[in-house]
């Protein structure tokens, strides 16, 4: 059985393509065969992340307009077996995206045996961030400390429990999940930030994860290389755990408090 | 008023706010889809609603209107067609023959006066539901909400009262026609008595809401007095000023 699932936010820039990338690489790490595809048609981020941008010749919407087949536009990975990228298309608007057409997609990608789908949100609550959503199983709402966030977040949520193909055909609800990003836990501690238990009194989701502000992100996406592969850093690690979590396992919440400062660091600190 | 001697019914003259359902497209499989997209938005929006059909936007033209299958595409989203409103001759004739109660005028300021051939000196829509389709009285029932109410949804308990076992979070809105109570925390928008009850009150548990407003009277968040805050609370509406006790 494919599992559909969205990493949609609401709000831009919160890290919807850095989770997609990595929650995308952790799932075919641990042997499933995953396609992770970009909505933001017009915008397109997540063959840049994935370090693909120089390997894509179809995209998503070539597909969708019959002119080019699936195989032809999926973007096989070269570092980890059994994940592809779809990349969007930069040149289309995002009317080029139909909800039949998505659906073609997804029943090509299911025949072909793929255990998930990985579906990279655009930012916003219009059409693209629909279709992204609307055949999804399982959800992830990425989410930073902050309001404006939360705000779009709940939003998000609402959406999903009701303008969603399963909602609409009331079938089992979709499966919802919080992932906090950029969070600074001296920040939060300083009152700077919302703390995850805030967040989540408001969200009502269960957490899937807390992915600490890290620059491992930045080089990452620099790199062109998902930031759960670099398995030192504290972004990737809290990325592997969010995996485990999505699989089932259960893993205490890491990074989530601030590194007291040692002598060096009281003595030079900032 | 005019009341007969039977005691077996009474006939009233009364006026009664009816919604306006203004039609712009017939198109059947189109307006399907635009009320599903519309219901999902706010799922018991309405409930056993009497609506108006306003043909006004559609007189000019030669459309064709299937009343029946409208009728029933709207009964299906809860809405109860009584009557129609504007149209051409052709429309309101096909309405009548679909057993529509037909209004006199149209009911917006509209474009133009709508077909004369009415019966004679009918005040617009106030009387008009009494002879053919009763807006039935529809029973009151309160709605209960289990989950949270999100940022951008709206629920509304059209007739009774609203009860929210969970939380309202900002940028929700609740609205009741009658009472509401909130056991969870209240931080979105909150309007009790919706259609003019002024004793209509709001209980929540957790008072924390951008605005409470009871049959139009209002207050926002910054005019809560914040001693009040986070704490259970009742609203209530007294000699047209709202005022905010805490409980217990």
């Amino acid at each position: 059985m494919t599992k559909i699932l969205v990493v949609t936010s609401g709000k831009g820039g919160v890290g919807k393509t850095t989770t997609s990338a990595s929650i995308a690489t952790g799932l075919a790490q641990r042997g499933n065969k995953v396609a992770v595809i970009d909505f933001d048609v017009g915008l397109r981020n997540l063959d840049l992340i994935m370090g693909v941008e120089r390997r894509v010749v179809y995209d998503f919407v070539n597909v969708i307009n019959g002119e080019a087949n699936l195989h032809q536009a999926l973007i096989k990975d070269k570092r980890v077996d059994g994940l592809f990228v779809l990349a969007a298309s930069q040149t289309k608007d995002k009317d080029a995206l139909t909800e039949e057409g998505v659906k073609k997609v997804f029943d090509e990608l299911t025949a072909d045996g793929f255990d998930y789908v990985i579906c990279d949100s655009p930012a916003g609550i219009e059409k693209g961030a629909q279709l992204a959503m609307h055949f999804a199983d399982e959800a992830i709402v990425v989410s930073n400390p902050e309001v404006s966030s939360v705000r779009d977040s709940d939003r998000m949520l609402g959406l999903l429990a009701s303008k969603s193909h399963r909602a609409i055909h009331g079938m089992e609800p979709i499966r919802q999940h919080l992932l906090v990003t950029r969070y600074s836990p001296v920040r939060a501690e300083a009152g700077e930030m919302m703390s995850v238990e805030d967040m989540l009194e408001i969200l009502a989701v269960p957490l899937l994860g807390v992915i600490p502000e890290s620059h491992a992100v930045l080089n990452a996406s620099n790199a062109g290389q998902p930031v759960i592969m670099d398995k030192a850093s504290d972004a990737g690690q809290a990325y592997e755990d969010a995996v485990a979590r999505l699989l089932g396992e259960e893993r205490p919440l890491r990074f989530m408090t601030a590194e007291k400062k040692g002598l060096f660091g009281r003595l030079f600190g900032k | 008023m005019a009341e007969s001697q039977d005691t077996s019914f009474l006939l009233k003259g009364r006026m009664l706010t009816l919604m306006v359902f203004e039609l712009h497209n017939p198109n059947i499989v189109q307006l399907a889809m635009k009320l599903r997209e519309h219901m999902a938005q706010a799922p018991n929006l309405f409930k056993n609603s009497p609506v108006v059909l306003d043909l006004t936007p559609l007189q000019d033209g030669l459309k064709v209107v299937d009343f029946p299958a409208l009728v029933s595409l709207l009964d299906n989203h809860g809405l109860t067609v009584v009557g129609v409103a504007g149209g051409n001759e052709q429309q309101r004739a096909a309405a009548a023959k679909a057993r529509l109660a037909l209004f006199a005028e149209s009911t917006g300021r509209g474009t133009g006066e709508p077909a004369k051939k009415e019966p004679p000196a009918a005040a617009p829509e106030a009387e008009a539901p009494a002879p053919e389709a009763k807006p039935e009285p529809e029973p009151v029932k309160d709605m209960v909400v289990r989950q949270t109410v999100r940022a951008g949804q709206q629920v509304y308990a059209r007739g009774g009262d609203l009860i929210v076992e969970a939380t309202v979070n900002e940028g929700a809105e609740v609205v009741a026609d009658g009472d509401i109570h909130v056991y969870g925390p209240l931080r979105g928008r909150a309007m009790a008595g919706a259609r003019g009850r002024g004793d209509a009150r709001i209980w929540c548990q957790n008072l924390d809401a951008e605005l409470v407003s009871i049959n139009g009277i209002y207050r926002t968040r910054d005019d809560i007095d914040p001693a009040l805050l986070g704490k259970p609370a009742v609203i209530e509406v007294l000699n047209d000023k709202m005022t905010i006790r805490a409980l217990g």
